[in-house]
């Protein structure tokens, strides 16, 4: 097994984060092979958000019920009778310690659990996995959410531990966090990946749930004290693929001096979980953009002087 | 491609192949004249009747020339090695897939000349003859399977000796060698002089067949009123009467030297994995740059010789097996495998610019026959592995990628020298061969998950209720996993035993009844030594044993240690007896097993560790054994598509798999186990030791969507490169979709041109075997983030459980 010896523990190493996924492989979240972290909880609640798991900042068990064999092993297997059956798994919260005993024991691996608290030194050793391909490929870990940013002390300690092991990285925000807390990470990390998803504080505020103000002035913040943020736009048609929204937001960036530009065009990969989820869909009836229309997008921001890269 | 190459590559496409008996026929004439002189000198002589009196083709348009049928795709049989039953032509020629045409006349020749001269007295009976109860249960059983059985010994490629020497120039070696036989202080020398006549008169034989095309040649172009094909013909019989006798002179020559060389090799007997021309790219240079600097050759013409030699490949078709049942259907592939990059024996970067045409001609060729490698070495550009990863993108299965660094360590690490070594390759699917000069011979498949299920029934086969293992001790009174292994470790050996000892039998069959004297002379030593390539004449002597299935045998391990002897939370009883009846009615214990225990592909050190054990416990049991020629045993892992076939003989298995349902292939994950996407597949491949073996075959499937990019592009690179930097020995990728594959079994007459990579070669989807299909299908989808990585669903004929990453998910 490839364990890399591990470095004498950092205080900092013992700190725990949220973590929902830890993706291997992930190839859009920055140059190269990356492995991608995934910090659960989230500060916004945009409509069209295909990680609706990540949302909460508690953890959470999801439940299959296509996959679910009656079979009441998970109620069995439960020490705190938390979880009894009735006509299926119903769980107490209040007496749930999320010791994963239900989990373990479903056969069908219809209970999962979303949310862990993991430390650094456990994120670390499956991080360093794929120190060879992130070498090979100039790639790294990226810190996505949920909004990493709203584990501010875990993210730092993790971005410390990747350092020591001379891993690049890349913070994925939402950029709506406390300024000073951007500041204070704005050191520690080789990229940002930087979400602007529209300029009109009305509509983001009816969309997104919160207002841009804070998000347009970190990423001000953040153009004077990095220097290399990428900024990404998720293409929502009918939402914010607009002329005026497309005028303004280049305006803004073209100010800030800001020239990389991903266009992530809007897919339906979270319709589903919120059908089974009984949860409404904001997004109902909206189609995801042709592959012609984002490379009219493309194509227009480019001729403005943009490093455009469709699909990030 | 030109209007030339385009015309020839429809014609081979299009031909139906068929069974021809002119081989047969001239076989069964020549020894029913009951020829005299020793075993060598009668096979050199049977050669010799065959390629004078066999129908020389040179077809229209061709630049390279020569058939091994009488016309292409006109396939010979080998009734001397096994015989076809009227039976097994009748179904060859109506079966939906894989058939070859028979006429009638075929039929009857076979009826009343074939069978009643050779039946009896084919290798095929011999061995079966001589094989022990033992043997012939555990072959029946499945446990391993025998390849000697329908074809002969080779499995190697020809070296660059022969454009050095010619044939005239081996042939003069061989008298030397003959003359300086001291019978007085060497009691083989009669042995020895016998062999090195043979392998005279096969070099005369062979000078003659390409004496024959060069008259054939001479003749069509007496006739030829375009003056343009008249000067073609013109140079195809210069060129036939100057090669194989003579070193080749141009480009052109070379060619049409290993062509010759090829046909004499399989013609002569029937050898495993065809015959190939190993490193093209190194051994044609010369002549290409060469001729390119005289101004006779430009780089187009050059292109157009390569497309013409690749169709002389596709033009023959494998000859199909005996015994065969309509469920059996085979492929029309025969193996052969061209490398490109790598080394050279000076152990400096081998890619040059013929690499790069070779490259093109693959691309543009598209065919099935030849198949195609990269040997990437850390010191060749990434250019050479990113115009290969270009043609990998489009889906057809080649070319496969080599560590060519680990393959020479593997060489090294077998006693060969560095500069041998360095002169080896790969051949036949992810064989590790020193090319030019070892004899290593593939004998047969082993079913590793079958040993484990006899293991677990006491030395009993549960299919058949037969004891035909050793009693290796009772499960239900094993104090712990230890106890388990180690009675799998004395099955193992029991079987392995077996299987070498029939080998051996086998071996001395071939050493002394099928010698192959034209082979001989062009695998280097084997003149030297005055001994056969079959009776170890060549400078290395390998035997290896294909391991089938470890990660299947590994996740079965492992599901036992992990629920029966860790957690406790099945009984062994009641897992037994869940295997026995199949899961029937145990739906929740199979799902349990499934999805809840470690299993190997997901760079889990619990799953891994088992995997390194049973790669062990095969290699401790069978490397370094000596063979009967003077060489050693050696382990290598690929499965062809044997892991179908030996699935389809086993049982249910503890990692949840249904009985009959197809193992994993090479050393693949069983389908669908792996779920943290390919690094982690690489990881835990790359912790076995790759060096330790002469081959590992790992499949990755890849979306579409993901190699769209030129991202996508260099990330396989680097996933290349990091997996060779971890070790590991080959790779190969199919880019398709479980969707696309399923439209296929739907609609089969719109996808005939679909071409996937099934194990060490591609063939047409459509011509697959219904589970190997389903097998395909449900192998793991590599994906990435946003483009969702995605695993076998319900739908998929494996029946594994559905395990998609996003599925209805619910709160709870």
């Amino acid at each position: 097994m490839a364990h890399l010896t591990s470095t004498p523990a950092h205080p900092t190493q013992t700190l725990t984060g949220l973590i929902f996924n830890v993706m291997r492989f992930a190839l859009n979240d920055g140059a190269g092979i990356r492995t991608t972290v995934f910090f659960k909880g989230c500060p916004l609640n945009c409509r069209w958000c295909h990680n609706p798991e990540s949302q909460s900042y508690s953890p959470e068990i999801l439940y299959s019920l296509d996959r679910c064999l009656s079979c009441k092993d998970c109620c069995s297997a439960c020490k705190t009778g938390a979880l009894q059956w009735d006509g299926r798994p119903v769980r107490d919260r209040s007496r749930c310690t999320l010791c994963e005993a239900c989990i373990l024991a479903c056969p069908a691996d219809a209970r999962k659990l979303i949310g862990k608290r993991i430390s650094v030194s456990e994120l670390m050793e499956v991080i360093a996995r794929d120190q060879v391909f992130y070498e090979e490929s100039g790639g790294g870990v990226t810190f996505s959410g949920g909004e990493p940013l709203a584990q501010p002390e875990f993210l730092e300690a993790a971005l410390l531990a990747c350092h020591d092991r001379q891993l690049r990285t890349a913070v994925d925000t939402s950029g709506y966090v406390t300024p000073s807390v951007l500041s204070r990470i704005a050191g520690l990390t080789q990229e940002f990946l930087f979400d602007l998803k529209m300029m009109d504080d009305t509509k983001h505020r009816w969309f997104v749930g919160v207002s841009n103000e804070i998000v347009l002035h970190n990423l001000a913040l953040l153009s004077r004290e990095h220097p290399n943020v990428k900024v990404r736009v998720p293409v929502i048609p009918g939402i914010n693929d607009d002329d005026v929204n497309l005028e303004q937001s280049c305006r803004f960036l073209e100010q800030l001096g800001l020239r990389q530009l991903d266009l992530l065009p809007y897919h339906e990969i979270g319709v589903e979980k919120y059908k089974r989820l009984d949860a409404s869909y904001g997004m109902a009836g909206v189609k995801p953009p042709t592959a012609e229309r984002m490379l009219e997008l493309a194509a227009r921001c480019s001729a403005r002087g943009f490093i455009v890269r469709i699909g990030g | 491609m030109n209007d030339r190459v385009a015309r020839l590559r429809q014609q081979s496409l299009d031909l139906q192949p068929s069974l021809s008996m002119e081989r047969a026929g001239l076989m069964t004439e020549f020894y029913q004249a009951a020829p005299k002189g020793s075993v060598p000198v009668i096979r050199a002589m049977s050669l010799d009747y065959l390629l004078r009196h066999k129908s020389v083709y040179i077809g229209e348009g061709e630049l390279i020339v020569g058939e091994r049928g009488p016309a292409p795709k006109a396939t010979p049989t080998f009734p001397e090695l096994c015989c076809h039953s009227v039976e097994d032509l009748d179904v060859l020629d109506t079966r939906e897939k894989i058939s070859y045409s028979v006429s009638k006349d075929a039929r009857r020749i076979q009826c009343d000349e074939i069978i009643p001269f050779w039946s009896g007295r084919s290798m095929r009976d011999m061995i079966f003859r001589q094989m022990t109860p033992e043997w012939k249960d555990a072959y029946e059983a499945g446990v391993f399977t025998e390849f000697m059985e329908q074809r002969a010994p080779g499995h190697t490629v020809l070296g660059d000796m022969v454009y050095h020497k010619g044939l005239l120039g081996l042939k003069t070696e061989a008298e030397r060698a003959l003359e300086s036989l001291d019978s007085s202080a060497d009691a083989d020398a009669p042995t020895r002089r016998e062999q090195l006549k043979a392998m005279m008169l096969a070099a005369d034989a062979m000078i003659h067949y390409a004496a024959r095309h060069a008259e054939k040649a001479g003749e069509l172009a007496k006739i030829e009123p375009d003056p343009v094909r008249k000067a073609e013909l013109e140079t195809i019989a210069e060129v036939c009467r100057h090669v194989p006798a003579h070193p080749p002179r141009t480009f052109q020559e070379a060619l049409q030297t290993y062509w010759f060389v090829h046909l004499g090799v399989v013609t002569e007997l029937n050898t495993w994995d065809s015959f190939s021309p190993g490193r093209i790219d190194q051994n044609f240079y010369s002549y290409y740059e060469r001729d390119l600097r005289e101004g006779i050759l430009t780089r187009e013409q050059a292109q157009e010789l390569l497309q013409c030699f690749w169709i002389k490949f596709n033009n023959q078709p494998a000859p199909p097996k005996v015994g065969v049942t309509a469920a059996e259907s085979g492929t029309y592939t025969d193996f052969a495998n061209i490398n490109t990059g790598g080394l050279t024996p000076e152990g400096t970067d081998g890619v040059n610019d013929l690499t790069y045409l070779v490259l093109d001609v693959i691309d543009e060729m598209r065919l099935l026959q030849p198949s195609s490698n990269l040997q990437l070495s850390q010191k060749n550009p990434d250019r050479f592995l990113s115009r290969g990863l270009e043609i990998v993108r489009k889906g057809w299965g080649q070319p496969s990628i080599f560590n060519a660094d680990r393959v020479v360590e593997e060489l090294i690490r077998q006693g060969k020298s560095v500069y041998d070594a360095l002169c080896g390759g790969i051949s036949g699917c992810v064989e590790t061969g020193a090319f030019g000069r070892e004899a290593y011979i593939l004998t047969g498949y082993f079913n590793l998950p079958k040993v484990l299920e006899i293991t677990l029934n006491n030395g009993i086969d549960p299919r058949t209720g037969k004891q035909i293992g050793v009693a290796s001790g009772d499960p239900h009174a094993f104090n712990g996993y230890d106890d388990l292994f180690s009675a799998f470790r004395r099955q193992l050996h029991h079987f392995i035993e077996i299987k070498v000892q029939g080998n051996a039998v086998i071996e001395r069959l071939y050493a002394e009844r099928m010698p192959a004297p034209f082979l001989s002379l062009v695998i280097e030593d084997c003149v030297s030594k005055g001994k056969d390539y079959n009776a170890g004449g060549a400078r290395y002597n390998t035997t290896y044993i294909m391991g089938v299935a470890p990660g299947s045998c590994a996740d079965s391990l492992s599901a036992i240690r992990y629920h029966v002897f860790d957690r406790k939370t099945i009984g062994m009883a009641e897992l037994l007896e869940t295997l026995h009846d199949n899961f029937e009615g145990k739906e929740k214990l199979r799902l349990l097993l499934w999805n809840k225990s470690p299993k190997y592909g997901n760079d889990d050190e619990y799953a891994d560790r088992i995997l390194q054990s049973v790669f062990d416990a095969y290699y401790d049991d069978i490397n370094g054994r000596p063979n009967g020629r003077g060489g050693s045993y050696r382990v290598n892992y690929l499965s062809t598509t044997c892991h179908v076939y030996f699935g389809s003989v086993t049982g249910a298995t503890p990692d949840g798999r249904k009985a009959w349902e197809p193992l994993s292939d090479g050393i693949s994950p069983a389908q669908g186990a792996d779920k943290l996407g390919p690094t982690a597949v690489l990881h835990s491949a790359a912790n076995m030791d790759h060096a330790r073996t002469g081959g590992t075959l790992l499949n990755q499937k890849f979306t579409p969507q993901i190699l769209e990019t030129q991202k996508g592009i260099d990330a396989l690179t680097h996933l290349v490169r990091g997996y060779f930097k971890l070790g590991g020995h080959h790779i190969q990728f199919n880019v398709v979709t479980a969707a696309t594959l399923r439209e296929a079994q739907r609609q089969p007459e719109k996808y005939r041109d679909l071409i996937v990579r099934v194990a060490g070669y591609s063939d047409y989807f459509c011509d697959l075997t219904k589970p190997l299909q389903d097998e395909i299908i449900a192998r793991t989808e590599q994906g990435s983030w946003g483009a969702l990585r995605q695993t076998p669903d319900a739908t998929s004929g494996n029946k594994l459980p559905a395990a998609a990453e996003v599925v209805a998910h619910d709160r709870d």
